[in-house]
């Protein structure tokens, strides 16, 4: 805003409010005066819109700060608007660092703004308290037309400690209440068949993201429910135990939308679990209705329980290993996974993984970023699958320790080896000695 | 004019590249070499009786190498603001010289102590000597900002000048007419204590693996140029099981205590490498261990809440557990995991592990399994660790728990299968605990897995005689690598970092997630780096945007609400 202190100077914008025109005849400090007078008034003039916009980039402490200044303002803050979007956050002081959402803002939002929200979260910390606190509040949302809905656990899954049926009863509350559901992120939940075809009773058209790892009070049947209704289902997260054969079936139907990203935990129970195996059949199915998918894939097994993995063609992007890997199975890995993207291997062994590298080079042609963590690879090896990836490798993320010097290269010229081939200048990842 | 000098010893417990003392006793009349056993022992209350022994050691060897040239060890009690003004007035000073202290603390008490010495009309003499460089030109030279990678720290170092040579060793010759006033009564008023007069137990201590002292660091600084000159090869020795054991040529507590000086061992190390190598240029890699102490000093220098997440710029903010039972279990060594379990048993009875041992306590305490904060195994190592002093310290932690320095979060280290790997026959796991000694190797690691014939036979009933294992790791992997990725995917600062950003974080982020009212989406400050872009250095265009986010989330964990009706009362909770 121009603060003009000379002549007749017209005032631009806002001026809807008559003091806002100046006189030459006043003396200079009652203009000066007049002028912060209507400096005061030029903000009361501000269009209610544009102090929502500016609102919308405050944090809420700083709006909270802001609401207290007039009535307008406080009008403003109370807008639906603003109040879209939240995020609860539930910690004890016993269990958390952190500081939780006040209660009083919750009892507000509650009373004020429960019909306005439509995108929220809870991050809750490992306390059972938490997690009840957070069900408490769902059961509170019966006028709430939510589009999205994470329950998040921050540390120890405490939502599974709670007990199932005060969880079920929240968590129907939102089924039954918001009939346009589009995002539900409930992992670590104890949610069960049951609760899933209220979800599909009342939101099967609308549902598009589905993250569900680690639920183990679902079944198979239960998970196959959701894929046959909800045809506009475009991403799903699960453990292995849910994948079936039908359940890709039914997501490759022609109903059905393209998925776009299914992500997969392989979870070990007890060492020498069995894991049942997918048929080729059913990927290439998955393939041919979604040819652009990613498939994630985490795996948490111990090295002799992956029998019944990578012994044909499947179509993973993403793959994770966080336990110890055999060398067998990265071979494995090579031969029959002509999609990955990104690999990450936390262990494997004190045998190189040069052969295996090199193959992975040559077979996986969109491989674009790997992580290696307590492996060996000869020096090499390793420039010899960098010259064979070359700067689609967007991201490389090796371990000092994994390099084994060899009479080609050392670690000190090992990297600038690998920097021409790259195109960039590039470092092992190093920890502290001392 | 008759010139009365103090030195005051802090660290930099030595007599050879001391070149604070050395310049100070140039024209000095009179000199007296003071220790102030500050009953908080420099900012920390958490000192466990191995560090205490190493000190007093390195006092008593200071004490006895200066009775060599007829002068004694004045060991003082109280804090520094009492003591100096006394001693000023009764010893008539005019002159004190100190060995720089970098750190934040450090830098606080001496500002203290300098008003005092100007009130008192003494001239204080400071020199440069606990690192290789002086750190506050590291930090112009990289724009007035610490380098946040290992490797523009490096880079930056590339630039600087040379190390300065170290100071000539104080000798009969250096002190010429300087002349120490000894009383009679010197020991009793100002002897080296002993562990008992400090109200330590000490029935049943076994000797100290590493002894403390100025003469035994130079007697190891020997060794271990020997032991390098004869192995002729400078690379980084891989890790074998004999790694883990106290080395006889290990010097990581004498540099804490200043007992070796860095830049003595510098200097040694590069003539080694020319004289074996024919005069190449030595590669930084060979100063590996001084260059990662002088880079966390260097982190450390400017940063008050080094040692803590809440208020320090630059750690990430993440949502650790409380849970005082779990720690105390990892921190005496009953997690029920051997490999995890010896380790703790070693550092508490020794006060040293190998720096891989370091990297899976670590590992299993944060981000690995337990989810327990930093801070709380920081203040464990500062307790047991001989050579954690405290930049150095709250550095590792914070770069092992993945809470800074841009490191990737998806390596963990598993605590069955890193020892196993390192030590196939668990020889380290049954020196250690003895009670798992009957254990072949196929079960010493997971030894809850044996069969029952097994655990009879070695006499030893898991979860009777040792404790089952706290977690079962696999699940808690999933949840932490889980809990890792929430975070990470949160901090724009890594998105767009092109390369060796975060693995794992390619999973597509629902951007309707978004944080307490303000626009779905984030508030994204990162520099899009394309592929040549590493030349810039993240750490320099990120670190701003990470302090922004750092305190914005600041400002959100400190979120009270204004009550809709008069009652201000969240005005008063922070």
């Amino acid at each position: 805003m121009k603060r003009g202190l000379q002549g007749n100077e017209q005032e631009d914008g806002g001026g809807t409010s008559g003091g806002c025109q100046k006189t030459l005849k006043r003396s200079r400090k009652q203009r000066r005066e007049k002028d912060l007078e209507d400096e005061e008034s030029r903000w009361e003039c501000l269009p209610q819109e544009i102090l929502l916009h500016i609102f919308q980039y405050l944090p809420l402490l700083d709006r909270a700060f802001a609401s207290q200044v007039c009535r307008g303002w406080n009008e403003t803050f109370h807008m639906p608007e603003l109040w879209r979007c939240f995020e609860f956050e539930l910690n004890q002081p016993a269990s958390s660092y952190l500081k939780a959402t006040h209660p009083d803002l919750i009892k507000q939002i509650i009373k004020r703004h429960s019909d306005h929200l439509q995108y929220v979260s809870f991050k809750v910390d490992s306390s059972r308290e938490s997690a009840e606190a957070a069900c408490d509040i769902l059961s509170q949302l019966v006028n709430c037309s939510l589009k999205t809905l994470g329950l998040i656990s921050t540390a120890r899954p405490s939502f599974m400690e709670m007990p199932k049926s005060h969880f079920i009863s929240a968590l129907t509350v939102v089924f039954v209440n918001s009939k346009s559901l589009s995002s539900l992120k409930i992992d670590d939940t104890p949610v069960d068949d049951p609760s899933l075809k209220v979800l599909v009773a009342n939101n099967s058209d609308t549902l598009k993201l589905l993250k569900m790892s680690s639920c183990p009070h679902v079944s198979p049947a239960g998970i196959l429910c959701v894929a046959d209704q909800c045809h506009g289902l475009r991403e799903l997260a699960l453990n292995y135990h849910l994948l079936s054969d039908e359940l890709l079936i039914a997501l490759s139907s022609e109903k059905h939308v393209h998925l776009e990203h299914l992500r997969i935990d392989v979870v070990s129970e007890n060492p020498g679990q069995q894991f049942h195996t997918i048929k080729k059949s059913s990927w290439d199915a998955m393939m041919r209705h979604s040819p652009k998918f990613n498939l994630v894939m985490y795996f948490f097994l111990y090295e002799d329980e992956f029998g019944p993995f990578f012994r044909d063609e499947i179509p993973v992007t993403h793959l994770y290993f966080g336990r110890s890997v055999s060398k067998d199975v990265l071979g494995r890995v090579g031969l029959n996974c002509p999609r990955l993207v990104e690999l990450v291997v936390c262990a494997n062994g004190l045998r190189p993984l040069d052969e295996e590298l090199i193959r992975i080079a040559q077979r996986c042609t969109q491989l674009s970023a790997i992580g290696l963590g307590e492996c060996e690879v000869s020096c090499s090896a390793f420039v010899e699958f960098v010259k064979m990836c070359g700067d689609r490798l967007t991201q490389l993320s090796i371990m000092e320790e994994v390099l084994v010097p060899d009479h080609r290269y050392g670690l000190d010229d090992i990297h600038w080896e690998v920097s021409k081939h790259l195109g960039r200048v590039w470092f092992p990842d190093m920890m502290p000695t001392w | 004019m008759v010139v009365n000098t103090i030195h005051w010893f802090r660290k930099g417990l030595r007599l050879h590249d001391n070149p604070s003392l050395k310049d100070s006793i140039r024209g000095s009349d009179t000199l007296r070499c003071i220790y102030i056993l500050d009953p908080w022992f420099a900012g920390s209350s958490n000192v466990g009786i191995n560090r205490w022994r190493f000190l007093l050691q390195c006092l008593e060897d200071l004490d006895a190498s200066l009775r060599k040239l007829n002068s004694r060890l004045f060991v003082i009690r109280g804090q520094p603001t009492d003591v100096f003004p006394r001693l000023f007035k009764e010893w008539q000073i005019n002159r004190l010289s100190y060995e720089y202290d970098s750190e934040p603390f450090g830098k606080e008490r001496d500002a203290a102590i300098q008003k005092l010495a100007n009130e008192a009309g003494v001239e204080v003499m400071v020199r440069i000597s606990h690192t290789l460089y002086n750190l506050d030109k590291i930090i112009e030279l990289n724009g007035n900002q610490p380098p946040l990678t290992y490797k523009r720290f490096q880079a930056v170092i590339n630039r600087m000048d040379a190390v300065e040579m170290p100071a000539e060793t104080i000798t009969f010759e250096v002190l010429k007419n300087c002349v120490t006033p000894i009383s009679e009564d010197h020991d009793e008023k100002f002897g080296v204590p002993s562990l008992e007069e400090l109200g330590f137990e000490t029935e049943g201590l076994t000797t100290a693996v590493w002894p403390g002292g100025e003469t035994e660091a130079l007697m190891r600084l020997e060794r271990h140029l020997e032991r390098k000159a004869w192995v002729a090869n400078f690379e980084r020795p891989r890790m074998n099981a004999n790694s883990l054991l106290a080395s006889p040529t290990g010097l990581s507590p004498y540099l804490r205590f200043g007992c070796l000086s860095c830049r003595l061992f510098y200097f040694k190390l590069t003539d080694l490498y020319r004289k074996v190598k024919k005069n190449h240029t030595p590669p930084l890699s060979l100063y590996g261990q001084l260059l990662w102490r002088e880079f966390f000093y260097t982190t450390a220098t400017n940063n008050p809440c080094f040692d803590k997440m809440d208020g320090n710029p630059i750690c990430v903010q993440i949502p650790w557990d409380r849970n005082p039972e779990a720690l105390a279990k990892w921190a005496e060594g009953r997690t029920g995991f051997p490999w995890i379990d010896a380790i703790m048993t070693q550092l508490r009875q020794e006060g040293w592990i190998h720096h891989l041992a370091r990297h899976g306590v670590a590992c299993f305490l944060t981000r690995g399994d337990l989810w327990i904060s930093w801070e709380e195994g920081m203040k464990v190592f500062e307790e047991l660790l001989l050579d954690a002093d405290w930049s150095v310290n709250a550095g590792s932690w914070m770069w092992l728990s993945c809470s800074s320095f841009f490191q990737q979060f998806f390596h963990c280290y598993c605590p069955v299968g890193f020892g196993r790997r390192t030590d196939p026959n668990g020889d380290y796991i049954r020196r250690y605990l003895p009670i798992l000694r009957g254990f072949p190797a196929k079960y010493i690691y997971d030894p809850w897995n044996a069969p029952e014939e097994v655990q009879k036979a070695a006499k030893c009933i898991i979860g009777v005689h040792y404790p089952k294992p706290m977690v079962n790791h696999a699940e808690a992997s999933r949840i932490n690598i889980e809990r890792m990725k929430q975070i990470y995917q949160q901090l724009s600062c890594y998105r767009g970092l092109g390369m060796d950003a975060s693995l794992l974080a390619t999973v597509p982020a629902n951007s309707n997630f978004g944080g307490n009212g303000t626009n779905p989406r984030t508030v994204s400050t990162a520099t899009n780096e394309g592929p040549g872009g590493s030349s810039k250095d993240p750490s320099v265009q990120v670190g701003m945007s990470q302090t922004e986010r750092a305190q914005s989330v600041q400002k959100r964990r400190h979120e009270e609400t204004p009550l809709e009706s008069s009652s201000k009362s969240w005005k008063q909770s922070k």
